[in-house]
């Protein structure tokens, strides 16, 4: 699966150019860890999403782009008095071809980690071709 | 005493870079990987934000992916322990099947010294998108008292 350079949502056209003309007003995006592997029925994605709740994720795949978008949430009681991290939202694209199935694909959110299991499209599965031997 | 400032300088912006360097977080980027790799950084998975109201400390580790019985945390006067493992993809999985391997993956341990006391017997904690919340009451000698002036 080929990476999209496309680099924030700003870009992708899904917001409106007003929206880029407010100062600090963009939201901050950084892609997500992935694994991504092959199995015999079609690709497996793992990506880490921490502090992302279903309701959240927003996973799609249009025009042989599968675009994973999630806002990271998280409610600590009490006055920060040490910090190490920012939760950031999430944002990735990929390219997956047509051999994917895009109607077929299933995710799964767990402990933080989003798999989305993609599967091969029938068409562009391997043949069996019997040979006659005479 | 110019001369001691310049020495006092220099240990200061050594101390600096030192901390710089500390602070580097490794778990983002090409550096995802590094996280459970021996050496320096191994000993800084979870990242942890701290909290602190009256009563009690909050500590929230970003651990992604761990399976919450992995996972042990234990007390000890100011000092708090989280250990576990992160599990990556099946070990099935032969190496040539990967496309991408980016998400880090192994057993962790990390030791955060709190600045007070706790109470360790009332230790809650709590894991929900991956990130480990975990509730720490301050033990009775580390609450502020009130401490009432008289008028004579």
């Amino acid at each position: 699966m080929a990476e999209k350079t496309v680099p924030t949502p700003a870009t992708t056209g899904s917001r409106s150019s007003n929206d880029m003309e407010v100062t600090r007003a963009q939201e901050h995006h950084v892609p997500p860890p992935v694994d991504i592997y092959e199995t015999r029925d079609g690709l497996i994605l793992l990506a880490d999403l921490p502090g992302v709740s279903k309701e959240n994720l927003e996973v799609h795949v249009d025009d042989e782009t599968l675009t994973i978008q999630a806002k990271a949430q998280h409610k600590v009681p009490g006055q920060p008095i040490y910090r190490e991290y920012e939760l950031s939202n999430f944002f990735r694209q990929f390219e997956v071809g047509d051999q994917i199935d895009a109607e077929d694909i299933k995710a799964e959110l767990k402990y933080g980690v989003l798999k989305l299991e993609l599967p091969i499209a029938q068409s562009a599965k391997p043949k069996k071709v019997e040979v006659k031997v005479n | 005493m110019a001369q001691a400032d310049t020495f006092q300088d220099i240990d200061a912006l050594h101390r600096e870079i030192d901390r710089a360097f500390e602070n580097l977080v490794p778990f983002t980027g090409p550096f995802a990987r590094m996280a459970f790799l021996p050496g320096r950084l191994a000993r800084g998975y979870p990242l942890v934000n701290v909290h602190e109201d009256k009563d009690r400390l909050y500590v929230e580790a970003m651990a992604p992916g761990v399976d919450p019985a992995s996972m042990n945390i234990s007390v000890v006067h100011n000092t708090l322990t989280i250990s576990g493992e992160k599990k990556g993809a099946p070990d099935e999985i032969k190496p040539e099947a990967f496309h991408r391997e980016e998400r880090a993956r192994g057993k962790f341990v990390r030791t955060i010294t709190l600045p007070v006391e706790i109470d360790d017997a009332k230790v809650g904690a709590e894991y929900t998108n991956g990130l480990l919340l975990i509730e720490l009451p301050k033990s009775e000698r580390a609450k502020p008292k009130q401490i009432n002036v008289r008028v004579s």
